[in-house]
């Protein structure tokens, strides 16, 4: 039965900001930057109204709200945070060790470029950056799915066979400040779906002392990594375990990646967040024209879901796959996945576009060239440049 | 002692035990070694105080000698001891001499 919801007219910070009000952290560190500041912005008026049990703590930067974060949810408490950016690379160390120390911090991550050039617009950079860390990392077309998200992150975080620090992603100011019409869950609804948190092995368990983060030599170091890197494999099932339970009270249905007309697509485009919604009607215009093209767009990109992908991949004639973030020297990040997940077999031809740096616009024209290209592409089995920018003057 | 694999390991390798690094021998990575001489002993007990590790046994508020099995030969005690008259009651030595 699907629960009771409330239609609104709200940006993505808004909403990512009611997520966080109905899942009540018990800690919220930060140090708000441009675009994710609308986050902190209506969250901290909810605790100052009394609307949540937060603690607020304002840090005097982004490696401290990490730090902090790290230090509350050791402590035992259940904690988020929200950051873009430079403010993501300045946590970067500290990214690390809450995912060594297991530890399910939730993090709003509004996608924007990295300086320099200094720019605070929309792009996949710092999510990109972040990609080693450890993190579960969830990327959002807009702001309903934001805040679906963000309500799914720590039941997916904190199952006993993952316990790892959860990442949401969504487009810098294209999504943080646009305004959409979407729904709420109710507050009652989100707090039964979440249910309480029990820490594991908490510091503040004071008739049990323990330490965490003790110095672990080249005799064990291996042994914790491999250990981390099985919770990472449990928490593709139980991103799709909680993703099944979701779409059955909300009807809000979430796979591991969205396949647009992927069936009998021969022409693909790959995206992740904002642009597919654009990529999706201009694939309706081509689909009209008598085109077979199809859209994936990945939702959990780590960890990444190689065989699904593949296999979701495999009977298309050429795929574009197209990055807002680049891997200077390298190919795309994105695409880097997407030619893994078709190594095993014998599959279309794949080749690469970097688009929208910077917060650039991709314009639906900009995307009709690409099925252009791919269109040709998949007629002639060849591909002129694996990688190269669009959407650039040249 | 046998080596934990990657699944036996605890829950993000949190030491569950308070006071278990005493059973983690670090004794092997001294490279110099304090050698007690008693006759220059006049019990201060800043070796016990200065020791960074807990190297330094004592009994009923005397020293009695060294935990080599967790010295790692600083010499911190060695350069804080004041001796008697001049002569050092802790000194230095290579290992293995």
């Amino acid at each position: 039965m699907a629960v009771a919801t409330k239609t609104v007219a709200v940006t993505g910070n808004q909403a990512v900001a009611e997520a966080f009000r109905q899942l009540n952290p018990d800690v919220m560190p930060a140090y708000p930057i441009t675009p994710s500041t609308g986050i902190m912005e209506s969250f901290t008026k909810f605790v100052s109204d009394g609307k949540v049990d937060t603690e607020t703590i304002l840090v005097e930067s982004e490696h401290s709200a990490m730090s902090a974060c790290i230090g509350a949810a050791a402590a035992g408490g259940r904690v988020a945070t929200a950051t873009s950016a430079q403010g993501m690379a300045l946590m970067w160390e500290m990214l690390h060790i809450a995912s060594g120390y297991r530890l399910p911090i939730l993090m709003a991550l509004v996608n924007r470029a990295l300086s320099a050039p200094l720019n605070i617009h929309g792009d996949h950079s710092d999510g990109m950056g972040m990609r080693d860390c450890g993190w579960i990392q969830l990327f959002c077309e807009n702001a309903q799915e934001a805040y679906d998200n963000t309500i799914m992150a720590y039941r997916i975080a904190e199952h006993k066979d993952v316990r790892l620090p959860i990442a949401v992603n969504m487009d810098g100011f294209i999504i943080s400040h646009s305004i959409e019409s979407m729904r709420y869950m109710a507050d009652e609804d989100v707090k039964k779906f979440v249910g309480e948190y029990i820490a594991i092995d908490p510091l503040l368990d004071i008739d049990n002392p323990k330490s965490i983060g003790a110095l672990v030599l080249p005799d064990y170091y291996m042994e914790h990594k491999r250990a981390q890197h099985e919770a990472m494999l449990n928490a593709k099932r139980v991103v799709a375990d909680v993703s099944a339970e979701f779409a059955k009270i909300t009807g809000r249905k979430y796979d591991l990646f969205e396949a647009y007309h992927l069936d009998d697509a021969e022409v693909v485009l790959v995206a992740l967040n904002s642009a597919a919604g654009t990529i999706k009607d201009e694939v309706d215009l081509y689909r009209d024209k008598g085109v077979k093209a199809g859209l994936l767009k990945p939702r959990m990109f780590r960890p990444f879901p190689y065989e699904e992908v593949g296999a979701a991949l495999k009977n298309a004639k050429a795929i574009c796959v197209m990055d807002r973030a680049d891997s200077y020297g390298g190919y795309g990040p994105l695409f880097m996945e997407i030619a893994s997940a078709l190594s095993s077999n014998k599959g279309p031809v794949v080749f690469n576009k970097i688009y929208g740096l910077g917060g650039r616009d991709l314009m639906p024209h900009d995307i009709d060239q690409v099925l252009d290209e791919t269109i040709a592409v998949a007629k002639s089995g060849k591909v002129k440049m694996m990688k190269e920018y669009i959407t650039v003057r040249s | 002692m046998k080596q934990m694999n990657w699944k036996e390991l605890p829950h993000a390798g949190a030491c569950l035990k308070a006071g278990n690094a005493n059973e983690y021998k670090t004794g092997s990575w001294r490279s110099f070694k304090p050698r007690w001489v008693e006759e220059n002993c006049i019990q201060c007990l800043f070796c016990w105080i200065y020791c960074p590790d807990s190297a330094v046994m004592v009994k009923d508020e005397k020293m009695i000698g060294f935990d080599y099995d967790h010295c790692k030969g600083c010499g911190v005690c060695a350069m804080e001891c004041p001796g008697k008259k001049g002569n050092k009651a802790i000194v230095m030595e290579e290992e293995g001499k």
